[in-house]
């Protein structure tokens, strides 16, 4: 009841007066912030960098370094200030006709990390139409399209990548294209294959086919090998947030919630994780569920507050599983499929829909799975739901 | 299955709720009696490090020591960045107190200040670039309070300055604001006007053997202006009030580019007709989309949450009440003028290319998001 008042309260005053009252610290030795710090070192580089950039004029080589490694810096820590500093950089390059392929890749990342996908689609275009060979390029854009169910038009974006050097890139990006159109054991084989030969692949390409194995491998239900690839592809240094959050969501299916609490222990910063915190501990039953889910709702409407709607998939799991307020879920899990279109969106859909039953509404999955003849068992078994509710 | 047990204990037990990854925003806060205002900003520590630096000993960690050395930079950066005006006259800052408080994302300073505006205030105008040059993605989130109301909006850098007129305090005056813009709104927003014009035009003619003959009665002719005019009134009435109320969300490019499209097609239709009967559905179908581009309109305007469902209705009389006022002078003009040669051939023929030529750079600009045609030059 008290939660329901706190969240009430704070949804109708959408302002600072939920928060508890300013202060003036008692002492100078008071620590009120501690800057992000991933690592010292690479911190006091940017710094450096930054320090440097103050002297100079706008439209430099360094500006494009520096705002490389911020959103190289946003995609690790999932921290969304790093790329607005990055777009701040990048901004004079606005007003030129034909920035450099550097400046369209990056900034295709700053508008795909936004979810202006028609934005981040047009720069890389541009950069592919100058740089055909530009392996980023390829495949920032098939990832693009497959986030959009653009199967098609995503594995034509793979296969540029197979003439360029690195075979476990291609193989990797069709494969995972492919999983998702009904191929699903036949990519899983080629890709197992394609791993075994190339054992001298860098770590990161390691960690993201072994990341898009533990995918196919669960949708196979093949649950030790998905259990397997994760828990490899965790073990490679510097794991990202994908990664994380697509774990921790294989976790949760198999009701371990103890291992999702471990494997998030100190990730509860980025909203995306910490909703998967919370839903372990509804799992658990945990005695502090009510206080994750208080603070859970403070940072979604912190994001609605500043018009923006980046996180309707998460909200939506959030709204349905912590909240139980089917509608405004299944309201939300629409909005999202508008821009998001990938399983974890579908899945959302479809859950809000039955539990609203409203089985018009998971039309556009329904009409997803029987085009494309995807394999998911958690979706098929939601849309048999729906298909029973609608006779 | 002890150890499990243990460790399960061990986690609860432990619950680290670090504050959140989140885009920049500061909080601005005006609240305004007789000639003077009250304010509050919150700005992230995170930010201000990123514009003036904070952390001199640069350990990583900003200390009260730190931040209380730096009032005046922080006094001075914010108020560089912030400007207010009363009426026309600008109301100069007076720093206040200098305090912390805690948001969803960490510690944020809190800046008190006063500004006196010399004269009673009827409206306030707040222009705001703080950090836009640094990161386009800061945000402002500026809450006025006036009596009882309470007027929300956010700042970006493409939306940087905010009017507010304190008078809509009472629900009367801000029904009138809205009337008000509503009527402007249709009368300067040329696409609407453009579109509901080529949709009228043929209304006093009737098509025959590929060509234009002039109605004869009065009667049949009103009836099908009556119901064009429906049709679009309660098409982009639908739509304006379930995007306003947020049922809705479409892009404004998407939207701004459909309506340009309709108004090419209605204007071909008059060169080329394809649809010649049943023009209520046409006017019908386009509604809907016009209607999302009226709400954007009015999301820009800035809504007064308290008073939602009034400025609404507001906006959307003064919408309806400017069309039927273009209607009420077209219709008898174009039925005088019917017989003449001009009216077929330079109105009806020559305007609705004419029209479509515009709308067609319109959407080439809308769609594309760029400018190839300077407008306020040309019509200045």
């Amino acid at each position: 009841m008290k939660r329901k008042i706190v969240v009430a309260i704070s949804v109708i005053l959408p302002c600072h007066t939920a928060f508890a009252a300013p202060y003036q610290p008692g002492n100078d030795a008071q620590i009120l912030e501690r800057l992000p710090a991933a690592s010292r070192f690479e911190n006091q580089e940017l710094r450096q960098l930054r320090k440097q950039m103050a002297a100079g004029p706008a439209r430099t080589e360094l500006a494009v370094d520096l705002a490389e490694r911020y959103i190289a810096r946003g995609k690790a820590d999932a921290d969304p200030r790093y790329y607005g500093y990055a777009e701040g950089l990048l901004k004079s390059w606005q007003q030129i006709q034909e920035p450099p392929p550097k400046v369209l890749l990056l900034s295709a990342l700053i508008k795909q990390h936004r979810h202006d996908f028609g934005g981040a689609l047009q720069d890389l275009d541009s950069l592919l139409r100058r740089q055909p060979e530009n392996a980023q390029g390829w495949l920032t854009r098939a990832i693009i399209l497959l986030v959009q169910a653009r199967y098609a038009e995503a594995l034509q974006s793979c296969a540029p990548l197979i003439d360029l050097d690195d075979a476990l890139l291609a193989g990797t990006c069709l494969a995972q294209v492919n999983s998702l159109i009904g191929h699903a054991q036949k990519s899983y084989d080629f890709l197992q294959e394609a791993l075994a030969d190339q054992s001298a692949a860098n770590a990161e390409q390691r960690q993201w086919t072994l990341t898009v194995l533990a995918d196919i491998a669960a949708r196979l239900g093949k649950i030790l090998d998905a259990e397997k690839h994760f828990s490899e592809a965790i073990g490679i240094e510097h794991p990202n947030i994908y990664l994380f959050g697509a774990y921790a969501d294989f976790l949760l299916d198999q009701h371990q919630p103890e291992k999702v609490l471990a494997l998030l222990q100190d990730k509860s910063r980025i909203d995306a994780l910490f909703l998967r915190i919370a839903l372990a501990k509804q799992q658990l039953a945990a005695s502090d569920l009510d206080q994750v889910t208080e603070e859970l709702e403070a940072r979604f409407a912190a994001s609605r507050m500043r018009g923006e709607n980046l996180h309707q998939g998460d909200e939506a799991r959030f709204t349905l599983h912590l909240l139980n307020k089917p509608g405004e879920a299944l309201r939300l899990a629409e909005a999202n499929w508008q821009a998001q279109r990938e399983p974890k969106d579908a899945r959302i859909l479809l859950a809000a829909a039955v539990a609203a039953h409203a089985a018009e509404a998971a039309k556009p999955v329904l009409d997803l799975l029987s085009a494309t003849g995807m394999e998911h068992p958690q979706l098929r078994q939601l849309a048999a739901q729906i298909r029973q509710m609608q006779r | 299955m002890l150890s499990r047990l243990v460790l399960c204990l061990l986690i609860l037990a432990y619950t680290p709720i670090l504050h959140a990854h989140k885009a920049s925003d500061s909080y601005l806060t005006l609240k305004t009696a007789g000639e003077r205002i009250d304010g509050r900003w919150d700005i992230a520590l995170r930010d201000l490090d990123y514009a003036i630096g904070l952390d001199s000993d640069d350990n990583g960690e900003i200390t009260w020591g730190e931040m209380r050395s730096r009032r005046n930079a922080v006094f001075d950066y914010a108020r560089s960045h912030l400007s207010i005006t009363g009426g026309n006259v600008p109301c100069p800052v007076q720093p206040g107190d200098y305090l912390i408080d805690t948001h969803t994302d960490g510690a944020y300073s809190v800046l008190t200040f006063t500004a006196a505006c010399g004269a009673e205030l009827s409206n306030i105008t707040v222009n705001y670039s703080l950090l836009f040059d640094l990161d386009p993605q800061h945000r402002g989130l500026l809450r006025v309070e006036y009596g009882q109301a309470t007027h929300t909006t956010v700042l970006s850098p493409t939306h940087d300055s905010q009017q507010i007129e304190l008078s809509d305090v009472k629900p009367g005056a801000a029904f009138l604001q809205y009337l008000k813009e509503g009527v402007w709104h249709i009368w300067f927003g040329y696409d609407h006007i453009l579109f509901l014009l080529s949709l009228l035009f043929p209304s006093v003619l009737i098509r025959l053997n590929r060509s234009w003959l002039p109605a004869e009665g009065f009667h049949p002719v009103l009836i099908e202006v009556i119901k064009i005019v429906t049709a679009f009134t309660v098409a982009h009435s639908l739509t304006l009030s379930l995007a306003t109320l947020g049922v809705i969300e479409l892009p404004s490019r998407w939207v701004e580019s459909a309506i340009a499209a309709s108004v090419v097609l209605a204007a071909l239709n008059n060169v080329y007709p394809l649809i010649s009967k049943k023009l209520w559905l046409v006017a019908f179908g386009f509604g809907l989309i016009h209607g999302l581009g009226f709400a954007n309109v009015l999301k820009d305007l800035g809504l007064p949450k308290d008073m939602l469902i009034l400025a609404l209705l507001a906006f959307n009389l003064g919408v309806e009440a400017g069309q039927l006022a273009i209607v009420s002078v077209f219709l008898p003009a174009a039925f005088f003028l019917r017989r003449s040669w001009g009216y077929r051939r330079l109105l009806v023929d020559a305007g609705s290319v004419l029209i479509a030529m515009v709308a067609l750079v319109w959407l080439a600009e809308r769609s594309l998001n760029t400018q190839l045609v300077d407008w306020e030059l040309l019509f200045k």
